[in-house]
């Protein structure tokens, strides 16, 4: 539906409060996702990131607030809704029982969808997911990324026009997590919606348009990676280590330098335009870094600056 | 990294795009099937453990046939006679609680680990969950399934007790009556197994102290009339009981007072009917939190 913007927005969320008893999981969220966008929930574990997707397939009740899935509400018309989205949820939930090829056609059986469809298109996905050799494969004998992809595989069996990932590389090793980035890169040049939900920042970089950063049930900022980045931090880093509890005394003889220092437990950020220009001054001060290393800002400095705490504890 | 994806075959035209019905048509044709599709995804998951549904579900009733209706009961019909039992043989007395009591048995599987699974160990559930198919159509399918093994399982003991001539061919709707008793126990356990978060042992004190005294003190092997008055209530109690009951009127013409055969049915419709309702509302409770 065409909002006061002009764009159609596949997902619009206002005011969205979910409580469980005196805990409120999410405090108030407003957002809208047009189509085609991807679009990030960056937040630490226990944000309200799981819960605001759980709503968005109508399969958690809302306290309050109003929320509007393909302009559908998705607590009234929950199957209605369901048939456009595509879940990829936080743990496997494959049927171990089924062989890889079956897992894909009794999901697909779930939406009405008939075997002249499903049989080639199961195939179809199987070759998209790079598993079209283990079709008559026990779910057992999969690696944890062949079985995180063979998730997505499923949640795409219906042609959704949303596809929602809740930690979708969380568990992998760094290999699997490029081929899987690389698979939702091409759905996503392909025009599907993406929603997804991470604590790492640099999958939000990879894969996110747009994404808000949510503490405690509350978004504490919005905007494109670059943006955020710009806004709430500096353009570089200097990390600068000086060994267990030496860091804090360190610290102390830094003041002044860059624009903004972070103490953390193991090392200390200086917050700078000209990460080198800085590690210069500090040395220029008698300071002897353990290890000292200038980065550009990313989307963890941005959680830091906002909430004060990391965003892996 | 190699490249299988269908884009590095350019020689090959691209396939037409394979678009499946609208999401309208999905959600409507899952509101009215879901159950059924649930049902299906749970049988197609049984063939996997068959061999194990049939030694349990047939070769272990008929075990108990041949010890009991046929060394026992050479003891006991010479010394007690037909009379004990209402006029038939040991083994006819017999062949409707074996009947009964597998299904039963049965049922007290499925609805247990296998429900836990669903919710926790495998979470199972949480796939359709995502789909349009909703909690209530999750809980009525795996009951859907479960009553389809167990009408399985009860025609092909029956046919054979009919074969082997323990039981005359009046009996053919004895299954019916085995489905309805699983049931009956069954979805009051599927509630009870949803409800449960930590497992603690629960459903092996089920085995032991609720499915074992009802095999034992529901007139399976013995009239519930020959017990104490102050055991009699554990048969009363019994869907067990009033499912053998039942089966030995439909079986071999047992002869009750028609109010009494309505009675049994009732008990047993209502112990199906509230633990369905009961499931149905603990699964809806559980997966939309």
């Amino acid at each position: 539906m065409p909002n006061s913007s002009g764009y159609r927005a596949v997902v619009s969320a206002r005011n969205l409060t979910k409580r469980f008893g005196d805990f409120t999981a999410v405090d108030g969220i407003s957002f809208e996702i047009p189509a085609g966008e991807s679009f990030g929930l960056l937040g630490p574990n226990g944000a309200g990131k799981s819960t605001i997707m759980r709503m968005l397939g109508g399969v958690s009740r809302r306290t309050s607030g109003e929320l509007e899935v393909m302009g559908l509400d998705p607590e009234r018309q929950g199957p209605e809704v369901r048939a456009h989205l595509g879940v990829v949820p936080q743990q496997d939930n494959l049927d171990e029982e089924l062989r890889v090829r079956d897992n894909l056609i009794i999901y697909g059986r779930y939406f009405g969808l008939p075997m002249s469809y499903l049989r080639p298109k199961s195939a179809e996905l199987l070759e998209f997911a790079q598993l079209g050799d283990k079709a008559g494969a026990r779910i057992g004998e999969l690696s944890g990324g062949m079985k995180r992809r063979l998730t997505i595989a499923r949640s795409l069996i219906n042609d959704p026009g949303i596809l929602l990932l809740d930690e979708p590389t969380t568990g992998l090793d760094p290999q699997a997590r490029h081929v899987l980035w690389d698979r939702l890169f091409r759905l996503k040049e392909r025009g599907t919606t993406l929603v997804l939900t991470t604590h790492y920042m640099d999958e939000a970089e990879q894969l996110c348009d747009r994404l808000i950063v949510v503490d405690r049930g509350r978004i504490m900022a919005g905007g494109s990676p670059a943006e955020l980045i710009r806004a709430h931090s500096s353009r570089e880093v200097l990390e600068l280590r000086f060994g267990a509890g030496r860091n804090a005394s360190a610290a102390g003889a830094l003041a002044g330098l860059g624009e903004r220092i972070e103490v953390l437990p193991d090392r200390i950020l200086v917050y700078a335009d000209d990460g080198e220009a800085v590690l210069g001054q500090a040395v220029a001060r008698g300071l002897e870094p353990a290890t000292s290393l200038v980065r550009r800002s990313s989307l963890e400095d941005v959680f830091l600056r906002l909430t004060g705490r990391s965003l892996i504890d | 990294m190699t490249e299988r994806s269908g884009d590095a075959r350019p020689q090959r035209p691209a396939p037409a795009p394979l678009r499946p019905p609208s999401a309208a048509a999905s959600a409507a044709r899952a509101r009215r099937w879901g159950t059924w599709y649930v049902a299906e995804h749970k049988l197609r998951g049984m063939r996997g453990y068959l061999g194990v549904i049939i030694a349990y579900s047939i070769g272990s009733p008929l075990m108990y046939l041949f010890a009991m209706g046929v060394g026992l009961a050479s003891l006991v019909d010479s010394t007690s006679g037909a009379r004990a039992f209402g006029g038939v043989t040991y083994l006819q007395f017999i062949v409707p609680a074996l009947l009964v009591s597998t299904a039963v048995m049965a049922a007290s599987e499925e609805f247990s680990y296998p429900v836990m699974s669903g919710f926790k160990w495998r979470r199972t559930y949480y796939g359709p969950l995502a789909s349009p198919i909703s909690p209530q159509q999750i809980c009525q399918g795996h009951a859907l399934a479960v009553a389809v093994r167990l009408l399985a399982q009860s025609v092909a003991y029956q046919a054979i007790v009919i074969a082997f001539g323990a039981t005359g061919t009046r009996g053919w709707a004895s299954p019916l009556v085995a489905v309805l008793a699983g049931l009956a126990f069954g979805l009051p356990m599927m509630a009870y197994a949803a409800s449960i978060r930590e497992d603690r042992g629960q459903f092996a004190l089920v085995q032991r102290f609720v499915v074992v005294p009802l095999f034992l003190f529901s007139g399976t092997f013995f009239p519930l009339s020959t017990l104490p008055w102050f055991l009699q209530w554990i048969g009363w109690a019994s869907p067990v009981w009033h499912a053998t009951e039942l089966g030995r009127v439909l079986g071999y013409g047992h002869v009750e007072p028609a109010w009494l055969s309505g009675l049994h049915l009732a008990y047993l419709l209502l112990l199906a009917g509230a633990g369905l309702l009961a499931a149905r509302r603990t699964y809806a409770r559980r997966l939309e939190a």
